[in-house]
């Protein structure tokens, strides 16, 4: 800890480290909090990409050629454990939940401000401890799945540190979901109904359910594993009598509903983002709210979807092909009630609009492929082939990665109190959406054809295909620079964005930018309407 | 207004006829090669066209209504203040709701027609007279059906290799060869890792699990050559752990069954 | 008060005592223990999905005796009654009282402890032997290391609660009250792991 503010003197700036100093300290605010959690989560992401990069490197040729095959492997593991773990999961629930809920619920922090900055503070370590693991005896190479026996067959260092790593991302994203319902149910303003709340809060109120109710499934399974490598148990090796299709069910019944974890915040922020550039209310709040809720149901209960072709019995297949199908119901009810939302708006097209709306168009493709795959059938063809690569980097780059870049040019003038430049910001969404489809698209036909999942070579007949897809995921790689470019200007010379640029009803949007240490100078508004647009002009009339 | 409400009907009939167009004439499969096939590729048929009409739908909504409802430079102040439209919701919850009920029936009746919800215990040759637990798989057929030809074949998986054990034969081969049309019964174990078994022009994979037994059967109906794919990530030479499937003519087959086949050991 | 000012008490004040906060810190707790009961959930799974289709090897011992887990049930039964009672004397200021029940829930945890570990040594069975031994120690032993640090817990609200006025007092419950919860928390996985693991 190097310098740690006491919550006495939180009122008391002069104590505080000053500037950029702060975010490298042991702050309380929640908004150095979530700043940090952005910025952590950033760097990982370019960790995560620079890794992506190297693995489309080494498939535009058939051969291995460009780094030995267990390297490959280990890449791999690595690239999808940092995606996941350190960067959408920290930064759609860590960064904007900390930033936002506060303001949302009209509170001055968090309900846990200690817990929250130690839930911070186990990210770095882990996360550095995971890429360091490579230098010992190679990082894991099992995948990000880790599936028995092969996780404790491959060596056993790099295995176990990145146990441990995922087991303190777990604590962290435990610690954080129980700050989260806490603040939403506990904090809220007085006055503050509910059924009035952002539907960002909605949506962290049902992923934090999900953190809660999976994320100690996958500790416990780990350590199980963990134990299996160690202390040489038999509880996933067969040659002990274990049985390696039980770790695949508790595996899975944390990590489909991580998915809903990744992608629910981000429901929750388009839905913020919506309204406010199209200067419409959020079409269909309530049924919004229960969709979420239908969602994070459904979504603890279709885990084995990602098992069809293991040992599962027929009656299992069916009932979670039905079930896994369903969530296509109130996902597709959030889905149109953003088009509606969009419908009669006065619409501005700027950066944030723009990747929302490229959210949703890559969003409902995504989707698509997904509830092809939810079919059993369908998926004994296509399971662990590049088709559900190109599934889930449709929703998770497509989908959540688009609404993180989305909420940074809608949030960005809040945080720092200048605008961003839209015209490099409409530059690398254009660049990010070429690259990002011409990456991803090609690769459902290379999984349909006959291409399967995590190898390092393949048949030659796929190298065209295979080198398209490299140069979308060059093209994702170049589209950074101008966002980067875009940040570092703006921060310094950026053009004044004044408190409320956006004219948005969020309360967020009613303080000053930055906001100052405890939210508001007075008291907290009483936002009854947070998504009014419209309302003064139809009185009038 | 109603000019409007013909426009409508005339872009999602446009939607339907290209989505129809692009389901009937692009194809993003693999030749199909067992009796499997065509039944794998009329499910996909329709799972594309379906999945078309929504995503080009919803392509066009969200194209539209940016370009529609942009802002123009002179106006100001928000749009219409429209909060819902129970009727329309209730639209769109139940219309999704039908459509994924019927793709799951539909869905179920293929996998019945494949073979996925038979039966899966088994009466192995090879293995002593009490049927064995057989974890998960595919069975197409009832164990007589293949006990009167040759075709029960011991597949086992290892870091990184397909062993083929003919029983009948009592010989073993890195290539499995197998008759046209007709049925072919496969029982799989490990001998390490998790690994599988996929012949993309069969439509058909299944996990070769260590500790747990698991069956497939198929059956081929075109002459050819055909990679049979490990797809379940077991190492480092993952990517390399490929075998072929021969599927020739009853007479080629015997030909190399008689070749290979060695006489039984006397015990 | 109102809720909000009690956020920025809190931020204010950690240990000072206020009323307005026991209300989130409580519920923060129990969606903690939810979360924790959900990995115990998991290794019930794992235990009786083992145990519903990987039958024992021929000659692999997994045999448990029932004497030293029923006393081990009773004595955290008393113990969750005894901790009750510190919790009341505590309320009604006396303070003295309150810490002899807790040094007597502590104790009653500790031999709880010490049973457990008397009956490891005495099983026929170690931890790799076979499936059902490895899950049977983990499951216990994960257990144990719950008793553990809720035993050095007590300890430490109990030294908290020597004097009138300390840290522990009547009006300032919360410690003792989220010990307690935790307390009886991990008595009642042991029920279900006692029905679970020995019973059927
Ligand atoms: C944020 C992440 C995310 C999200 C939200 C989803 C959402 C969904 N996923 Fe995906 N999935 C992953 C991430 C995600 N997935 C990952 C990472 C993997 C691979 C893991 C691995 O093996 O490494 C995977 C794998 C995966 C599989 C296993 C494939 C295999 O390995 O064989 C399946 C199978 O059922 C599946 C299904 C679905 C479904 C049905 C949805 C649904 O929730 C989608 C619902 C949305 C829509 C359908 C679109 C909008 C709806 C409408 C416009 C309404 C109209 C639509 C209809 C009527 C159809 N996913
Ligand atoms: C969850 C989020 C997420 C995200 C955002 C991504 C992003 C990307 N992924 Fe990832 N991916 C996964 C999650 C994710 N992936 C998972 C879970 C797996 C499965 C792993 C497994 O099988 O176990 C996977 C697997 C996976 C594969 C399959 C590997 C295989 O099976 O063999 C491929 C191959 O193309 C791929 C490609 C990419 C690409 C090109 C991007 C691009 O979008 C990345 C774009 C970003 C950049 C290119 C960074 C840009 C910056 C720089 C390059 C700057 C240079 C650096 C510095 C300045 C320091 N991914
Ligand atoms: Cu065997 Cu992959
Ligand atoms: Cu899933």
């Amino acid at each position: 800890m190097t310098i740690s503010i006491d919550p006495q003197k939180t009122n008391n700036e002069s104590l505080q480290p000053k500037g950029w100093l702060r975010y490298f300290s042991f702050s309380l605010d929640h908004k150095v909090i979530g700043i940090q959690y952005l910025v952590c989560g950033f760097l990982f992401y370019l960790i995560g990409g620079t890794l992506a990069s190297a693995i489309r490197i080494e498939l535009a040729s058939p051969m291995s050629d460009f780094m030995p095959r267990d390297v490959y492997n280990q890449v791999l593991t690595l690239h999808g454990t940092i995606m996941i773990f350190l960067w959408i999961v920290p930064v759609v629930n860590g960064a904007f939940g900390n930033y936002l809920i506060p303001f949302y619920v009209g509170a001055r922090d968090m309900a846990f401000p200690r817990l929250n900055a130690v839930a911070f503070w186990l990210i770095p370590p882990s996360g550095l401890m995971l890429v360091a693991s490579y230098f010992v005896e190679g990082a894991a190479q099992a995948g990000w799945t880790a599936y028995p026996p092969l996780s404790i067959t491959t060596p056993q260092s790099g295995q176990i540190i990145w146990i441990l790593s995922v087991l303190l991302l777990g604590g962290s994203s435990i610690f954080g979901g129980i700050n989260f319902i806490a603040t939403i149910i506990k904090l809220r303003r007085p006055g503050l109904k509910l059924m009035q709340l952002p539907m960002y809060c909605w949506a962290m109120l049902g992923t934090s359910l999900l953190v809660v109710l999976s994320t100690p499934v996958l500790a416990g399974t780990l350590i199980l594993l963990s134990f299996d490598i160690i202390a040489n148990t038999g509880f996933f090796n067969p040659v002990l009598g274990g049985n390696v299709v039980v770790y695949q069910h508790l595996f899975w019944f944390y990590s489909h509903p991580a998915v809903y974890i990744m992608v629910l915040p981000a429901f929750g922020l388009v839905s913020e983002i919506l309204p406010v550039h199209a200067r419409k209310p959020l079409f269909g709040y309530t049924t919004m709210v229960f969709s979420i809720m239908g969602i994070v149901v459904l979504g603890l209960v279709v885990w084995a979807h990602h098992m069809f072709t293991s040992g599962t019995p027929p009656w299992m297949r069916l009932f979670f092909t039905i079930a896994t199908a369903f969530i296509a119901v109130p996902t597709g009810i959030k889905f149109f009630n953003w088009v509606a939302t969009l419908w009669g708006g006065k619409i501005s097209i700027n950066s944030a609009m723009l990747f929302s709306c490229g959210f949703i168009i890559n969003f409902v493709f995504g989707g698509i492929t997904g509830v092809a795959l939810a079919q059993v059938p369908f998926d004994i063809h296509v399971h662990d082939t590049y088709f559900v690569v190109a599934h889930f980097h449709y929703i998770v780059y497509g989908g959540t990665v688009f609404i993180i870049f989305s909420s940074i040019y809608h949030w960005f003038p809040k945080v720092i109190g200048k605008m961003l430049n839209e015209k490099l910001g409409i530059l690398h969404f254009i660049i990010t959406f070429i690259g990002f489809n011409l990456c991803f698209a090609p690769q459902h036909w290379l999984g349909l054809n006959g291409m399967p999942r995590r190898v390092a070579e393949y048949d030659p007949q796929f190298q065209f295909v295979n080198q398209i897809s490299s140069l979308g995921a060059l093209l994702m790689a170049i589209s950074t620079i101008p966002f980067l470019i875009n940040v570092f200007l703006s921060v310094r010379n950026g053009k004044n964005a004044g408190d409320n640029p956006w004219n948005a009803l969020t309360p967020e949007w009613l303080t000053s930018s930055p906001p100052p240490v405890e939210n508001w100078e007075g008291e907290a508004p009483l936002v009854e309407e947070p998504y009014g647009y419209g309302k003064e002009i139809s009185e009038q009339k | 207004m109603l000019n409007k409400k013909i426009y409508l009907i005339l872009i999602i009939s446009l939607v339907f006829a290209i989505s129809f167009w692009i389901g009937f004439n692009v194809n993003l499969l693999p030749a199909e090669a067992s009796i499997n096939a065509p039944i794998y590729d009329e499910l996909f048929k329709i799972l594309f066209i379906i999945g078309l009409i929504i995503f080009i739908g919803m392509t066009i909504a969200v194209i539209y209504s940016l370009f529609m409802f942009r802002k123009r430079n002179d106006q100001i102040g928000d749009g219409i203040a429209l909060e819902g439209n129970l009727s329309l919701e209730i639209v769109w919850t139940i219309i999704p709701s039908i459509i994924v009920l019927l793709i799951g029936l539909y869905s179920y009746n293929i996998y019945d027609r494949m073979g996925g919800m038979k039966e899966l215990n088994h009466n192995h040759e090879m293995m002593s007279s009490n049927t064995e637990k057989i974890w998960a798989g595919i069975s197409q057929t009832s164990d007589n059906e293949i006990a009167i030809n040759n075709l029960s074949i011991e597949v086992s998986a290892m870091q990184f290799a397909f062993l083929f054990n003919y029983p009948k034969g009592n010989f073993i081969s890195g290539e499995l060869h197998v008759p046209v049309d007709q049925k072919v019964s496969m029982r799989m174990e490990s001998k390490d890792v998790i690994h599988a078994f996929w012949v993309p022009e069969f439509r058909i994979k299944q996990d070769i699990i260590p500790g747990q037994p698991t069956i497939l059967n198929f059956t081929p109906t075109k002459v050819g050559k055909y990679p049979i794919i490990c797809a379940e990530l077991c190492g480092p030479y993952h990517g390399g752990m490929r075998a072929s499937i021969i599927v020739e003519e009853e007479s080629d087959y015997n030909e190399w069954f008689n070749k290979n086949k060695k006489p039984e050991v006397n015990l | 008060m109102t809720t909000l000012d009690s956020s920025k008490e809190i931020q204010k004040n950690n240990s000072e005592v206020n009323e307005t906060h026991e209300d989130f810190r409580m519920f923060g707790l129990i969606t903690f223990l939810i979360a924790d009961g959900m990995t115990f959930a998991g290794f019930f799974a794992a235990y009786l999905t083992y145990k519903a289709v990987n039958p024992l090897p021929d000659g692999a011992i997994y045999e448990l005796e029932l004497p030293i887990p029923t006393l081990n049930t009773i004595l955290l039964l008393v113990s969750s009654a005894t901790f009750h009672k510190a919790g009341k004397a505590l309320l009604k200021d006396k303070n003295s009282d309150s810490q002899k029940w807790l040094f007597f829930t502590a104790f009653l945890g500790i031999i709880f402890l010490i049973c457990q570990l008397f009956e490891y040594f005495h099983l026929p069975f170690g931890l790799t032997d076979n499936l059902f031994a490895s899950t049977f120690y983990a499951l216990t032993g994960f257990h144990g290391l719950h008793v553990t640090l809720g035993t050095l817990m007590i300890l430490i609200i109990a030294w908290q609660s020597r004097i009138n006025g300390g840290r522990l007092t009547s009006r300032n419950m919360f410690p003792l009250e989220a010990v307690e919860l935790y307390w009886h928390f991990v008595d009642g996985i042991w029920v279900v792991l006692f029905i679970i693991l020995y019973l059927l």
